[in-house]
């Protein structure tokens, strides 16, 4: 009982750290239509970004976290400016393959710069501490608290800036229609730029998470965190926040609990998001929470 | 007030704009009509920069707006009412009519100016907490004009706003035309419609293959031989 709790709360911290970044995929298809492929080359340039500020400059990790964020997050609008902007008239697919185009050349430089020999994320003994409940028999990670707790209020926080402010409104606007919003004077620029900061600071906050969970990096250590959270977003319904912290929330429960009553599956544990994936796309692809067809122009 | 000279526009190959020249003057209605085809939406988005011109120059309040940003265009007071209403069916009737007023900061003006866009489309009223997307096409239409009067324009650009509307909703939409332009708008309208249009305005263009081929008074150009077998020739008059 004891276990299957503790397995329980690892299993929806590793949700709430895919549900997180799932909402940065979503978010950036909603508005550009793109598979945002260079993100998980943001999300390992992130964790190498932890790593400086923590292990090499010594900064206290909530610091390092804040280093983290803003680092990543000029990482990802600079991205978007030069690979992605000069493209907004472009078809969809030259701005897929600049997506993909991006990867390589930073998964490439990373190898350059921080060579391929795997680096550790720094130790938080705070967050990797383990609180005791009751009668000793129920433990939990203070880092789970901590993801739990991030999830929900950043969560909370984009649901209320895209329901409730002009800036929020504008860019459901022009999620729909580019040449409409910049009729009602809206600067999609500027709109498509914050989206990225969001999509980029909750990647920032899954990859530190993930750091704290599997603490090595290389530069190939995005690549499958970056997908399963990409199919995260699918399976809740690209496009659609609810749907990716759902989607999130249910990969890191399967993946976890299907270990726990089968343990000889462990070895495969890579492979169920991509069942997932494939099950939601036979059976329902337009996802969880499919897009809602209200257009009737 | 805005004063285009010599504008063209190519679409890759295609020529669509060949040298438009027109004026319109404050305060006053001006109608542009023509075939289908002919560069009438063409010259709509040029004057809001959606297309760039290749040649020729757009001047507003003296100004020369030519290639500036959508937004700093609307910013000086001109807002197209596009063809193809194109409200945004994601967002509620109300944040529609918000978007309208992006630009502006005046946030007690612009609750007086949700009333009387509600007084002019009582319909929008009752369905300010709908999906847009699930309006019905006349409504769509009224909500595409009332999120253009948000934004306080000097001039309002309409591109054929009584597309697919039942004649009695299109009788409706040149009454509210004609009280908007009341108010002390200025109006550039593109109709298919040109017999209601023509009796409106006080200046007519006729457009043909990217030219103007034609202009004079509203009713001049209605009593215009040419103009009566090319375009009134077989459209009923519903604005009675
Ligand atoms: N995006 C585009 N790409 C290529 N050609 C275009 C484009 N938009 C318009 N055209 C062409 O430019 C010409 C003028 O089109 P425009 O939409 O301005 O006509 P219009 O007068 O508004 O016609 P209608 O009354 O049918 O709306 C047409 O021949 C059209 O095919
Ligand atoms: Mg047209």
């Amino acid at each position: 009982m004891a276990t299957l709790f503790q397995q329980f709360t690892n299993a929806l911290a590793l949700g709430c750290l895919y549900g997180l970044v799932a909402v940065g995929y979503s978010m950036v298809y909603g508005i550009l239509h793109l598979i945002n492929f260079a993100n998980s080359s943001v999300f390992m340039f992130s964790m190498y970004f932890a790593f400086y500020s923590v292990s090499v400059f010594y900064l206290p990790w909530y610091f390092g976290l804040i280093a983290m964020l803003a680092l990543t997050i000029l990482l990802g609008v600079c991205i978007e400016r030069i690979a992605y902007q000069p493209l907004r008239s472009a078809p969809r697919i030259s701005l897929t393959i600049s997506a993909i185009g991006v990867a390589y050349l930073l998964e490439n430089f990373a190898t350059v710069v921080f060579t391929a020999v795997p680096k550790s994320f720094p130790d938080i003994p705070f967050l990797q501490e383990v609180i005791v409940l009751g009668n000793g028999e129920w433990r939990i990670q203070r880092l789970v608290i901590f993801v739990v707790i991030s999830m929900v209020v950043l969560i909370a926080a984009l649901l209320f800036f895209l329901e409730h402010t002009k800036m929020g409104v504008a860019t459901r606007a022009v999620s729909k229609d580019f040449e409409t919003s910049q009729l009602m004077g809206i600067n999609i620029n500027a709109v498509i730029r914050v989206t990225f900061i969001i999509g980029s600071g909750l990647t920032a906050f899954g990859a530190f998470m993930w750091g704290l969970k599997y603490p090595q990096i290389s530069p190939t250590v995005g690549a499958m965190p970056g997908t399963k959270c990409f199919i995260a977003a699918v399976v809740g319904g690209i496009g659609n926040i609810k749907g990716a912290v759902l989607g999130g929330i249910i990969l890191g429960l399967v993946e976890v609990m299907l270990v726990y009553f089968f343990p000889g599956l462990s070895g495969y544990r890579d492979i169920f998001a991509f069942i997932i994936l494939i099950l939601i796309l036979l059976f329902k692809p337009t996802g969880l929470f499919g897009a809602k067809v209200t257009d009737k122009a | 007030m805005l004063e285009i000279k010599n504008l063209s526009v190519n679409y890759g190959g295609i020529r669509a704009l060949k040298g438009v020249s027109l004026c319109v003057e404050q305060k006053k209605i001006a109608t542009l009509i023509g075939a289908n085809g002919a560069g009438k939406s063409t010259t709509l988005r040029a004057i809001t920069s959606l297309v760039k011109p290749s040649g020729g120059q757009i001047f507003f309040e003296g100004e020369d707006i030519t290639n500036m940003p959508t937004r700093e265009i609307v910013a000086r007071g001109i807002v197209l009412v596009p063809e193809g209403r194109h409200v945004f069916p994601n967002l509620t009737v109300l944040e529609n009519l918000m978007l309208g007023a992006y630009l502006r900061k005046d946030s007690s003006q612009i609750s007086r100016d949700y009333d009387y866009v509600f007084e002019l489309f009582p319909k929008l009223k009752e369905r300010s907490w709908q999906m847009a997307g699930t309006l019905s096409g006349g409504e769509q239409q009224m909500l595409a004009v009332g999120r253009a009067l948000m934004a306080r324009p000097k001039l309002i650009m309409m591109d054929e706003p009584s597309l697919g509307l039942a004649p009695l909703v299109v009788r409706d939409i040149f009454h509210i035309i004609s009280q908007i332009n009341a108010q002390g708008v200025t109006v550039l309208l593109i109709e298919q419609n040109a017999n209601a249009a023509l009796k409106l305005a006080d200046t007519g263009y006729v457009m043909e293959l990217g030219r103007i081929s034609m202009s004079g008074g509203g009713r001049d150009l209605l009593q215009n031989e040419q103009i009566r077998s090319a375009y009134l020739g077989k459209a009923k008059d519903v604005s009675k």
